[in-house]
């Protein structure tokens, strides 16, 4: 293995990371304010592709017009999810949270399934997110600069929010003692909201770019990069938002390059988030970042 | 008021058994092929569902699991259960790897293998799981699922991979089904009446204090963790051989997503209530393929709409997790002397109103 195809298959890894990473962010937010594990959140990947798919084919919008829409469609769903099924249960024992959390996920699925139907679309990428540079050997595709670039300013954004603002200190508040603080005049419910919003812009963001990179819109195409997006989040410590996007960025460098290096392995991809997963917990079950969690 | 009496609670359940014993036999000779089937399914929706019940409800520990541990008892007894020439000529991408190719064994033991290798499997996850806190493990037992079906799909020589396994004999009737289908359910009652099942209860309900009162709760978790896995892989190796044909994409997510509906809408933490609601949501998905197939309904064309049934699940889901936490039958099972209670209660009031 050559100097060059190692530095390529690098950039796919951190490309396929960073929209690891996206993902992971939402997950791990809403896990360290609430302690939920938002199984609906893989699943507004799914919302955001297909929002963005119909806007750009039917409505005829101008990308920039129908990706914008996505994200702000998304962020209405993640809040709707949050008042419509999360709220009413949040002083019930978490195992309820977690089944109707499993119960919203398979009905944004099923209800896409339904009204839209399970064949696969194809996604109209943008033609400024086509083509690749050539550098010497290397090619990189501008799809990947560009992934590389808005993960990197989205990071930086949530950071500044989540450490800079009062919504934020609100949020690593929420975390720590809900009752407590909504003692001190915060209104919880906005302040969750919140959260559930900046999550499924994210997630709209990565749902997005995801369909241009692996471009079939379907029903289901949430479940496995939630899936993995989890991993990360565990992987980088949950509930630690930097943490998210390093695990992120680790597992998609694991998967690409460990297919890179061993072919055969191909089939067996889908696996190897499983795997780091159990090695974490075996060995470090609170993550690269995480700090020990009260009980 | 009657009292306790658990002679007569026994030979109730005794005269219970005898009536179901008759109605399967009556069903065994008299019923349709159709009838027949749906009562094999329930038979097996029983099974997994008052074991899943007993790791989800019973000890409070969430997974999702069923579909993993199904796969692995109807691939195991599958294995076992085909003839050395029909895996020659069944396997026809790759041959299967030697001592497999040559080993079959009858119909009971291959259940019994299944359910202990799955039995394993479940204890070999418990150890890294169970170190953490619960919700864990429903993410890594969800991701089992997956890896199951990725692995499935790709160790041709043992699976034969997509193609999956065809042509197994229908050895699954209804005496199997429902015979171990009774054996599940008394193994897990007595199980959850004993020392052990107290002590999943009190796990469930506070880990911290029933630590302190001396309980593993580590040991406990795992042990209702592998006895659950268990029956699941019996009931996998059942379930291989009442549709004869396995393949990967059997076992996805969406079965473990039915047999939650099922404990949650029985009760999570009832047995009865397990047994309950299996039969009336795996009844009821059969009645429920009407939304799917076009009808008219006072005249207007309705198309049928493939995957409704799936949306009414969901629904019904989160409508009970928000509106009916308890379920059919909350917390509570079946008693005898309930049942008389109410009978005397309803023959008074019916002698009153004379």
């Amino acid at each position: 293995m050559d100097f060059s195809f190692a530095t390529q298959q690098i950039i796919y890894g951190l490309t396929l990371g960073c929209l690891y990473g996206l993902l992971a962010i939402g997950y791990t937010m809403v896990y360290g304010v609430l302690r939920l594990i938002n199984f609906a959140h893989g699943d507004l990947l799914m919302v955001s592709a297909y929002v963005a798919f119909f806007g750009i084919i039917i409505f005829s919008l101008p990308w920039p017009l129908a990706f914008v829409g996505a994200a702000v469609l998304t962020a209405m769903i993640g809040i709707l999810i949050d008042r419509g099924a999360y709220k009413p249960i949040r002083k019930s024992p978490r195992i309820s949270a977690l089944i109707t959390a499993i119960g919203v996920s398979f009905f944004l699925e099923n209800l896409a399934l339904v009204l839209i139907g399970g064949r696969p679309k194809s996604f109209p990428t943008p033609m400024m997110f086509n083509g690749s540079l050539t550098l010497g050997q290397l090619k990189i595709p501008v799809l990947s600069l560009w992934v590389l670039a808005v993960t990197l300013v989205l990071l930086i954004v949530v950071v500044t929010i989540i450490h800079r603002t009062r919504v934020g200190m609100a949020m690593r508040a929420l975390s720590r003692d809900i009752e407590t603080v909504s003692l001190m005049g915060i209104d919880e419910n906005r302040v969750i909201s919140f959260t559930f919003a900046l999550g499924s812009v994210l997630a709209a963001f990565g749902g997005v770019m995801w369909c241009m990179k692996y471009p079939a819109v379907e029903p289901f195409m949430g479940v496995i990069p939630g899936l993995k997006a989890f991993v990360a989040a565990v992987l980088g410590g949950i509930g630690n938002v930097t943490g998210a996007a390093i695990g992120g960025l680790i597992l998609g460098l694991a998967e690409v390059l460990i297919v890179a290096i061993e072919p055969d392995w191909s089939g067996y991809r889908d696996a190897i988030a499983f795997c780091i997963m159990i090695v974490i917990l075996l060995t470090r079950p609170t993550g690269i970042m995480g700090e020990n969690l009260p009980d | 008021m009657p009292e306790e009496n658990p002679i007569r609670d026994r030979l109730l359940t005794g005269l219970a058994l005898v009536f179901l014993v008759a109605f399967l036999w009556y069903a065994d000779n008299y019923f349709g092929a159709y009838t027949q089937r749906i009562l094999n399914n329930i038979a097996i929706f029983i099974i997994l569902a008052v074991s899943y019940n007993l790791i989800n409800g019973i000890t409070g520990q969430f997974s999702l699991e069923p579909n993993a541990f199904l796969a692995v008892g109807a691939y195991t007894s599958a294995i076992f259960t085909l003839s050395p020439e029909e895996k020659i000529r069944s396997f026809i991408i790759e041959p299967m790897i030697w001592p497999l190719s040559d080993m079959s064994l009858s119909f009971p033991a291959s259940l019994l293998l299944a359910g202990l290798v799955t039995a394993l499997m479940a204890l070999l996850m418990a150890i890294p799981v169970f170190r953490v806190r619960g919700d864990y493990l429903a993410i890594v037992t969800l991701g089992f699922g997956e890896v199951i079906q990725v692995v499935a799909n790709n160790i041709i020589p043992v699976t034969n991979g997509p193609l999956g396994i065809k042509g197994l004999t229908p050895h699954t009737n209804i005496w199997w089904s429902w015979g171990i289908c009774i054996f599940t359910v008394f193994c897990v009652v007595r199980l959850v009446n004993s020392s052990y099942g107290r002590a999943m209860k009190a796990v469930r309900e506070d880990e911290t204090a029933a630590q302190a009162m001396g309980i593993n709760a580590f040991r406990i978790k795992t042990l209702a963790f592998t006895f659950s896995a268990f029956f699941e892989g019996v009931a996998g190796g059942l379930l291989a051989h009442l549709i004869t044909t396995i393949s990967p994409s059997l076992f996805t997510f969406m079965l473990t997503f039915n047999l939650l509906i099922i404990i949650v809408v029985g009760g999570l933490g009832s047995t009865t209530g397990a047994i309950i609601s299996a039969i009336l949501i795996t009844w009821g998905g059969e009645a429920l393929r009407i939304v799917e197939e076009p009808a008219s309904i006072f005249g207007f064309q309705y198309e049928g709409v493939p995957g409704m049934r799936m949306v009414l699940f969901s629904v019904i889901l989160i409508f009970v997790m928000l509106f009916a936490r308890q379920g059919l039958m909350g917390r509570n099972e079946f008693r005898w002397l309930k049942l008389i209670a109410w009978f005397e209660r309803l023959t008074k009031t019916g002698a009153k109103a004379k």
